[in-house]
């Protein structure tokens, strides 16, 4: 929506993101903004729509459709969701938590290789935002995720957001979130501002909702996880009531001086190194 | 240890879609307490989600019946007839016919062509992309022997017929002007042509719809004129092919040697 702003401005911005379902009709005005977009910026694709957590097979239509949308495009990364939204050919719009256990892990498994398999490259796998927890999982959210990297070589998007969002609504350390995550298969990074809610005994729920500026706390946890990888491409999510560019723009903006802070600290650590 | 059973997905979609039904078996929340909340956000998301993608869909029929009014008609859609793809753009195909026997909106008896309209706005607005005949190339074809030729048309092409004004209506909510007073018992036929980027929307005269079904099935332009004499006697060519050729719907005419 702010592609005349975008050509008229040509932001130093690191990247696009766009969601892959929104390019998937066969011409008209979306494909040729994208393809001026990718013309002069690098692209990054993200998939709403493979429901990898579910027992389903996958919908392989739409697979082949994804993989006419990155073969056209070559985007940087492909990444999609730890969640499910289609169930019985019915697709939900939504990205639905599943149990993490034995059984949920070997499909999560037979999913990202087969989509790494069609596309011919890695995906990045996101963590969800939780609002409840499964009797039946086994596995911590961590712990899920170590394995699926493991048994798939796919790599990882940290949605620090979402990790604040099930923090605060499952009671657990954000931080330790952070501590735990693999965050050497982590190739791109998530903010996004959440919607403040309570449950019905008071707890807070926070929503992820898209929908506001970044707030405080997750961009003091994402320091924290910068300070644990590489200056990771960043993204400011923001698809609910979007504001005008500029105001999206200033937080990719601020995105971008942590990640310059980060950048000179890693060189500066590399020199040392060097010097020893 | 056994082996966990099947995550029942299932017994998931029921409860999302049914705000009567109690959240599934097997959620817990931080203090044991009821999940209901918590799940209500799942509830939340996909139903808001899905009734805002038609409501941007069909901004005109949002406007003719009020927020409202559309959300409730939406939400029963929505129940009923989920996406059966990822792409929300094709979503509402199902939505006209719902309307037309909707009872709540029996009086806007117009309402079900206005969303057929819009939902071929949103269909060409993704169409394949064509290069159209210059309007010059069009009008130098020889008259005599067009009877025998056959067209194709650009991929966005849609016509919509109907006994009420839906281009007129479509038009005032769209343009955001002042409402002048319809004839509603004026029907009009609908073509929707997006050539390059911009979509057109024009209104053809009576027996238009059915001239460009006939060409769009590859008839010649001579049985095509047939077919919309038959449903409107009075049927004008050269109005019809006027309002195609400014909308710039010929991709290709081929003249028969």
């Amino acid at each position: 929506m702010h592609f005349a702003d975008i050509e008229a401005s040509a932001p130093d911005v690191g990247f696009f993101e766009i969601h892959a379902e929104n390019y998937m009709g066969a011409g008209g005005a979306p494909h040729a903004q994208l393809t001026r977009l990718r013309r002069d910026f690098p692209l990054s694709i993200h998939g709403v729509g493979l429901s990898i957590g579910g027992a389903e097979p996958l919908d392989r239509e739409h697979l082949a459709r994804v993989k006419t949308l990155v073969d056209r495009y070559k985007p940087a990364a492909f990444s999609e969701h730890l969640a499910w939204s289609t169930q019985g050919g019915r697709f939900l719009n939504d990205l639905l938590a599943l149990p993490y256990n034995a059984s949920t892990l070997t499909h999560v498994v037979a999913h990202v290789n087969e989509i790494q398999e069609a596309l011919a490259r890695p995906i990045l796998i996101e963590n969800p935002a939780a609002y409840l927890r499964f009797q039946s999982s086994d596995y911590s959210e961590i712990e899920f995720l170590r394995e699926v990297v493991r048994r798939t070589d796919c790599r990882l998007l940290l949605d620090v957001t979402n990790a604040y969002i099930s923090a605060t609504n499952l009671g657990f350390s954000a931080e330790d979130y952070i501590d735990a995550f693999p965050m050497s298969f982590v190739e791109e990074i998530h903010l996004a501002g959440y919607a403040e809610d309570a449950d019905e005994v008071g707890d807070p729920l926070l929503i992820d909702a898209h929908c506001a500026p970044v707030q405080e706390g997750v961009w003091r946890l994402y320091v924290h996880a910068l300070s644990r990888c590489r200056p990771v491409a960043t993204l400011i999510e923001w698809d609910n009531d979007v504001p005008p560019w500029k105001v999206l723009f200033a937080q990719a903006m601020r995105a971008e001086s942590f990640l310059a802070r980060r950048r000179s600290a890693v060189e500066d650590n590399s020199i040392s190194a060097a010097i020893q | 240890m056994t082996a966990p059973a099947d995550f029942d997905q299932g017994a998931f979609v029921r409860a999302l879609l049914d705000p009567e039904l109690p959240p599934p078996n097997g959620l817990e929340t931080p203090r044991g307490f009821s999940p209901e909340k918590r799940f209500a956000v799942y509830r939340n998301n996909v139903c808001v989600g899905l009734v805002d993608a038609l409501s941007e869909r069909f901004p005109v029929c949002w406007q003719l019946v009020g927020e409202e009014f559309f959300r409730a008609m939406a939400h029963c859609y929505m129940r009923e007839f989920l996406p059966c793809a990822p792409m929300l753009f094709e979503y509402g195909g199902g939505f006209a016919t719902f309307v037309s026997q909707f009872e709540p909106a029996r009086e806007l008896s117009y309402l079900s062509d206005v969303a057929r309209l819009e939902y071929a706005v949103g269909q060409a607005y993704h169409a394949e992309d064509a290069a159209p005949l210059t309007i010059g190339s069009v009008r130098a074809l020889p008259p005599d022997r067009l009877e025998n030729a056959t067209a194709t048309l650009h991929p966005s092409t849609q016509v919509i017929a109907s006994t009420y004004p839906i281009v007129s209506i479509w038009r005032q909510h769209m343009s955001g002007e002042e409402m002048t007073p319809l004839d509603l018992n004026r029907g009009e036929e609908a073509l929707v042509v997006r050539p390059e980027l911009e979509i057109r929307v024009s209104t053809l005269p009576a027996g238009g719809a059915v001239f460009v079904d006939a060409l769009q099935d590859r008839q010649t332009f001579g049985e095509a004129v047939n077919a919309a004499t038959a449903v409107a006697t009075d049927f004008d060519l050269t109005a019809c092919l006027r309002e195609l050729i400014l909308a710039e719907a010929f991709v290709a005419i081929r003249v028969a040697h």
